[in-house]
């Protein structure tokens, strides 16, 4: 870990989360970060264009603060990353912006890199070196996928992903039904923490299919329908109760399949991130899990799980030490991306 | 005369457009016409017109970017470019109204209005008095609830010339980088030599210039004009799944 490694500015404004992230090599730096979550509170969910304009207005303060906490200026930068996608499109276009006007301005190379590889590389900063291969869970309100990844910074397989809704999008989903705010996950963790996860047995989809996909929705409408029968009878809603069989499904089906993917590619060490990575229940079943399969648990805590810049910066600096190819001024932001494109 | 270099650009309209400008004529300019992509295109368009003009972002002592109104995702490519190459180069970023810009543009002897593409069947417009003077606006409307009579400049003009009458509508279409360029280096010479320098010390990674420029109004902020609130409802209580 020289002093002569790589500084690198990481840009993130994939969702709501305006994220300036700064390492040197895989030390962190600064990690700061803007949200626009208050804003989109009441609409019960992330509206693109008050995210997008949100971003805007927090991007420059955003870099100053990150730039003032790491103790730099502007001309300590080597280089600049940003996420290209996948994302809302508008969100991912200020962030693009920006990034090239820096690296511009700089006269410095520019990393346009894929969002979820870059959940992948942040816990380097961390837990150090990624085991080559890992498989990463990446579960959040945007994403659950199951990945087999050789070399963050080349090569990302995907194993599976989500057929209808991402894993913390349910969780939004069940909080509104049980009355609890939003953003759903830390408070059905909370609620849940109160009530017994085997008082209701909700279903699990795709449990035994034989894939690496996901389903939520029919639980989903499963938690719903449950609910408004208790309702209709006039008996109380048990919301701790519904919380932590609710959570306990989903979480259930998630481990279960990220160590099917560790058996079925022979993989040691299992990775969780996103911001559903959060959830305590998720991290105590993973880590019981992997201790009877002889797994290697690794989930990097917790203000590195939820979209951040300094992941972005974690993967740019793993491709500058790669010795990848810059990305050029036109690159366009994705909000597609595929995750086998871990840089454009 | 202080020595000025301004570097604008605008991405409000389907034109990105980019240039520079001595402060006595436009040294370089690129524009291309794709709606779609201003994101890819600004940054290259910058790069190029820095290149032919053998400045460096070091050499400009401003930064202009068109603040729409427009529609959003593109307007934001420019202005999230204007303050972020700002910060980098230790510049000051401003921003002028899209409509001044076309306006400027036109060649008109009396009062005219200027119009662009709001999308959703509306225009963006502004009433001017000369190519200098803007008297009304900008505001977002119906293309037929546009005042009569004058003449209309810009697209938005153009592509509802059945509603407006053909007979009313000038160029230019778009607005160009060079035209917005010049209006700025323009209102900069207003400035005192005392003023203007003030203007141009910017630390490194600062703004505090733009605040500056702000108290001596000749140039507004690097903020879009959005006329209008982003779509979104508050949700009710949550829909039933069971009937
Ligand atoms: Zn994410």
């Amino acid at each position: 870990m020289g002093r002569d490694e790589p500084i690198v500015l990481g840009i993130e404004t994939s969702c709501d989360e305006t994220g300036v992230g700064i390492v040197r090599g895989h030390t962190l730096l600064a990690n700061t970060i803007a949200s626009s979550m208050d804003e989109h509170a009441r609409f019960g969910g992330v509206v693109p264009e008050v995210a997008s304009r949100a971003h805007l207005e927090a991007m420059t303060p955003t870099v100053e603060s990150a730039l003032a906490g790491a103790g730099l200026r502007f001309s300590d930068i080597d280089a600049v990353a940003v996420t290209a996608g996948p994302g809302l499109a508008g969100a991912l276009l200020v962030g693009v912006a920006a990034a090239k006007a820096y690296a511009l301005g700089l006269g410095v190379p520019l990393y346009g890199v894929n969002h979820l590889a870059a959940h992948v590389a942040v816990d380097q900063l961390e837990h150090g070196p990624l085991p080559k291969p890992a498989i990463a869970l990446l579960v959040s309100g945007g994403h659950s996928s199951l990945l087999l990844v050789p070399d963050v910074a080349q090569d990302v397989i995907s194993l599976g992903s989500t057929v209808d809704d991402a894993a913390g999008e349910a969780f939004d989903k069940v909080a509104r039904v049980l009355g609890l705010p939003f953003p759903g996950g830390p408070h059905i963790d909370r609620a849940a923490r109160e009530g017994s996860g085997s008082a209701v047995a909700f279903p699990r989809g795709k449990y035994d299919d034989g894939t690496l996909d996901f389903s939520f929705s029919g639980l989903k409408t499963a938690v719903a329908r449950w609910v408004e029968a208790r309702e209709a009878s006039g008996e109380p809603v048990p919301v701790a109760d519904v919380a932590a069989s609710f959570q306990e499904a989903v979480v259930d089906v998630l481990t279960r399949k990220a160590l099917q993917a560790c058996a079925r590619y022979d993989v040691k060490d299992l990775l969780i991130g996103g911001g559903v990575a959060a959830n305590s229940r998720l991290r105590a079943l993973a880590q019981e899990r992997c201790d009877a399969a002889g797994v290697r648990l690794r989930v990097p805590r917790p203000g590195l799980c939820t979209d951040n810049g300094a992941m972005v910066a974690a993967l740019g600096a793993d491709l500058v030490a790669a010795g990848a190819t810059p990305s050029t001024l036109r690159i366009p932001a994705d909000s597609s991306l595929p995750i086998t494109v871990v840089h454009v | 005369m202080t020595f000025v270099l301004v570097l604008a650009f605008d991405t409000a309209t389907p034109a990105v457009t980019a240039a520079l400008h001595d402060g006595e004529r436009v040294v370089a300019e690129s524009t291309t016409i794709d709606a779609r992509r201003h994101g890819e295109l600004l940054a290259p368009a910058v790069e190029q017109v820095l290149r032919e003009s053998g400045a460096t972002l070091r050499d400009v002592t401003a930064i202009v970017a068109g603040t729409g109104p427009g529609p959003y995702t593109g307007l934001r490519v420019g202005l999230m470019t204007a303050t972020a190459l700002a910060l980098t180069a230790g510049v000051p970023a401003f921003g002028v109204c899209t409509l001044d810009a076309l306006a400027y543009a036109a060649e008109e002897s009396g009062p005219f209005l200027v119009a662009t593409d709001a999308r959703r069947k509306e225009v963006f417009w502004a009433r001017y008095g000369d190519p200098r003077t803007r008297l009304d606006g900008p505001r977002v409307d119906r293309p037929h609830d546009l005042p009569g009579e004058l003449p209309v400049i810009g697209a938005g003009g153009a592509m509802y010339a059945d509603v407006i009458g053909a007979d009313r509508i000038r160029g230019p279409l778009h607005p160009s980088a060079g035209a917005l360029a010049a209006l700025a280096a323009g209102r900069l010479a207003t400035l005192s030599e005392e003023e203007a320098a003030e203007i141009a010390r910017v630390p490194e990674g600062r703004v505090d210039s733009v605040e500056k420029a702000r108290e001596l109004s000749v140039l507004g902020p690097p903020r879009p004009i959005y006329l209008r609130r982003p779509d979104a409802q508050v949700p009710g209580t949550p829909k039933r799944v069971t009937a």
